[in-house]
């Protein structure tokens, strides 16, 4: 019996250690090998990176606090953006326990958890789509029109957003009521890296030929091509040479054929920022080998997988066209319904003409003009205009895209509905919305009513 | 006599240090008893008050109504206004917030212009109504709240400027329309939390 007893001990040691070996591999294997851990499948937001563990669980037994900072680590400034409204604060104070103890919402997780795709919606959440009651049930109360309705149409395209109300509070509603559909003169803002130059470094900008290119001279001599190209972009035009980009990042007198992302960076540091914090970007952000379309849940193009995504993959080197870069790029990699269809429709239309000089700058709709919007930045006391380069900062919940892209050309009631029409999505907004979402007629409805409430209220307070 | 005097100088800062120990221990046995829990919220009060009233009167009340170069609106940002002092208030409270567990305050009142700012708890429905029934008095009172018990202070909230009884009675979700200047629109509650 001991011998016996000895042997199963020693058995189940061996078999133990094996495991132990086992997992010890996979762990400091490649990515493939290392994917036995994760405990369920990642949402569509973070897929990309689900190999690097320690991005979200940044301590073995930090707990959720530790997954909450993870949480900040990436999205504090996108909330701070959109003035959150349901910030974190709002839950922490003692007067909300009772809420806290209904719905946890001081911290992310309680609403996104990972690696839990049975209950994914598509946007992240987690939660059952009624989740505003448990702290809204009384709207009816002051809000007649909401009697009745099913909590889990609040955050139906549209109507309210959890985070990002920015086109949806009422006062915003009110300014946009009765607007046409489509404004005929409507465009977005022009770029103006020049401009804002001029009003804030003291020394000019002086333009490059090819003769001025500091190229090494046998690679200068070899490329003569590539100088002729550098001389009619941006980057000549703009006073930067070659050494501008070819230079190992941190070390300027260093040469390289093939600049790195962090080179870009030291001028482009907005755009880099927003790069790797949306998908094309997010794993170099990490220390992960670039996002490739084979990596993709969307549908590529075959031909595009082998592919790997840095600034160049869109901003072709030395041509920098960033017309090509706003619609002709995106399509080398995305086949979608949507972006097949975006040829077909009246936004490409538009487009066409703008790059045909047959209507102005900022009227026609590439890819970019939605997906890469442009916004206005206050730098050093003057207005830069930048390229928004986090295309998922505005996708989903898709109303986050109302006021930052749809409402440059459209009234506010025809870019909800638009919206809130997958069918026309996937068309690319060919056609006309099957939706009518109530959000206007109800505001409109509230300014009547107030109206004949208080006919002389402004008259009497003064 | 060199000696002697380096003695002297040893001795002396001895002594000193000595002197200050002790009298730093006394500090500390003093400090060890504690701020009364009152006492710390009437301070943060002042100091609320102050700025806010400051911020009230010579900010928005002057550059708005007097001097009118400015619009103050709760869309600060869309209207490029100045933030309203009830705003303000809670920017800084959403703020202390963030950095510090001691205490926590807020701005209610029977008669919110946002409805999530009406009392919630007991002890914010009689202090809210007590500070309006008895001008220049304060309310204390303790609760517990998410299994903390907590010190509550409530604090009179009356309106100091034209811009807050105009922003008030005319606000389209304001429930009251017949403010006056002095009456009391609201309260300050003040939360410190008791240890057991």
């Amino acid at each position: 019996m001991p011998l016996k007893k000895h042997i199963a001990w020693i058995a189940w040691l061996l078999v133990t250690l094996a495991i132990l070996i086992y997992l010890v591999i996979r762990m400091i294997g490649s990515d493939a090998e290392k994917s036995i851990f994760l405990i369920g499948e990642t949402t569509h937001g973070h897929y990309q990176i689900e190999m690097a563990c320690s991005a979200c669980h940044k301590q073995p037994f930090g707990g959720i606090e530790s997954l909450q900072s993870a949480c900040m680590d990436c999205h504090a400034e996108e909330l701070k953006q959109v003035d959150d409204s349901h910030p974190r604060s709002k839950f922490t104070d003692p007067r909300n326990a009772g809420r806290v103890e209904i719905l946890d919402a001081r911290y992310c997780v309680t609403c996104h958890q990972e690696h839990n795709k049975e209950s994914n919606s598509g946007i992240g959440l987690t939660l059952q789509k009624d989740y505003c009651f448990r702290c809204h049930s009384d709207v009816g109360d002051d809000r007649p029109t909401h009697r009745g309705l099913a909590f889990d149409s609040c955050a139906s395209a549209g109507c309210h957003n959890y985070h990002d109300n920015t086109a949806l509070y009422e006062d915003f509603v009110e300014k946009h009521l009765d607007e046409a559909d489509t404004n005929p003169h409507g465009k977005v803002l022009n770029r103006n890296l020049a401009e804002f130059i001029r009003m804030t470094s003291p020394i000019p900008i002086k333009s490059l030929m090819a003769g001025d290119n500091d190229a090494p001279a046998a690679i200068s001599n070899s490329k003569l091509d590539v100088v002729q190209e550098w001389e009619k972009i941006r980057h000549a035009i703009s006073g930067v040479n070659c050494t501008g980009c070819h230079h190992l990042a941190g070390d300027k007198a260093a040469w390289t054929d093939k600049p790195t992302l962090q080179v870009c960076q030291e001028c482009h540091a907005s755009e880099t920022s927003g790069f790797l914090s949306a998908k094309h970007g997010m794993r170099l952000r990490q220390d992960l080998s670039p996002m490739s379309p084979a990596m993709a849940r969307l549908p590529m193009k075959t031909d595009s997988h082998d592919l790997s995504l840095d600034c160049n993959s869109c901003h072709t080197p030395h041509a920098y066209d960033t017309r090509q870069a706003a619609a002709g790029q995106c399509t080398t990699c995305h086949d979608d319904e949507h972006s097949r269809n975006y040829t077909r429709s009246s936004h490409y239309a538009l487009w066409k003409k703008e790059t045909q000089g047959e209507i102005s700058p900022g009227m026609g709709v590439s890819c970019a003009t939605c997906h890469f919007p442009r916004e206005t930045v206050r730098i050093s006391g003057a207005d830069r205009v930048l390229v928004q380069h986090n295309q998922n900062a505005n996708l989903r919940p898709n109303e986050k895209m109302v006021r930052s892209v749809c409402m440059n050309c459209h009234g506010l009631d025809f870019s909800i509905n638009a919206l809130a029409d997958q069918d026309l999505i996937k068309r690319n907004f060919t056609g006309s919305s099957s939706a009518d979402i109530a959000t206007t007629d109800w505001v409109k409805q509230r300014v009547l009513e107030r109206a004949s409430a208080k006919p002389s209220t402004s008259e009497t307070q003064e | 006599m060199r000696t002697s005097a380096a003695k002297y100088v040893i001795a002396t800062g001895i002594t000193t240090i000595l002197g200050l120990g002790l009298t730093a221990c006394g500090g500390g046995s003093e400090s060890s008893a504690g701020i009364s829990p009152q006492s710390m919220a009437d301070s943060l009060h002042s100091v609320m008050k102050a700025d806010r009233t400051v911020y009230t009167k010579l900010i928005v009340n002057r550059l708005v109504k007097e001097e009118k170069v400015i619009k103050a609106s709760e869309h600060w940002k869309d209207e490029k206004a100045l933030v309203l002092p009830a705003q303000m208030f809670r920017y800084g409270a959403e703020m202390v917030a963030e950095t510090n567990s001691d205490f926590n305050y807020s701005l209610l009142s029977l008669w919110p212009v946002n409805k999530q700012n009406k009392p919630k708890t007991e002890v914010e429905m009689a202090g809210l109504k007590y500070v309006a029934e008895n001008p220049g008095k304060n309310y204390y009172g303790e609760e517990e709240l998410g299994g903390i018990k907590y010190f509550t202070a409530v604090y009179a909230d009356t309106g100091v400027a034209p811009a807050c009884i105009s922003c008030h009675n005319e606000h389209k979700d304001s429930p009251r329309s017949d403010f006056k200047l002095g009456d009391v629109m609201g309260g300050v509650v003040i939360r410190i939390p008791l240890k057991s």
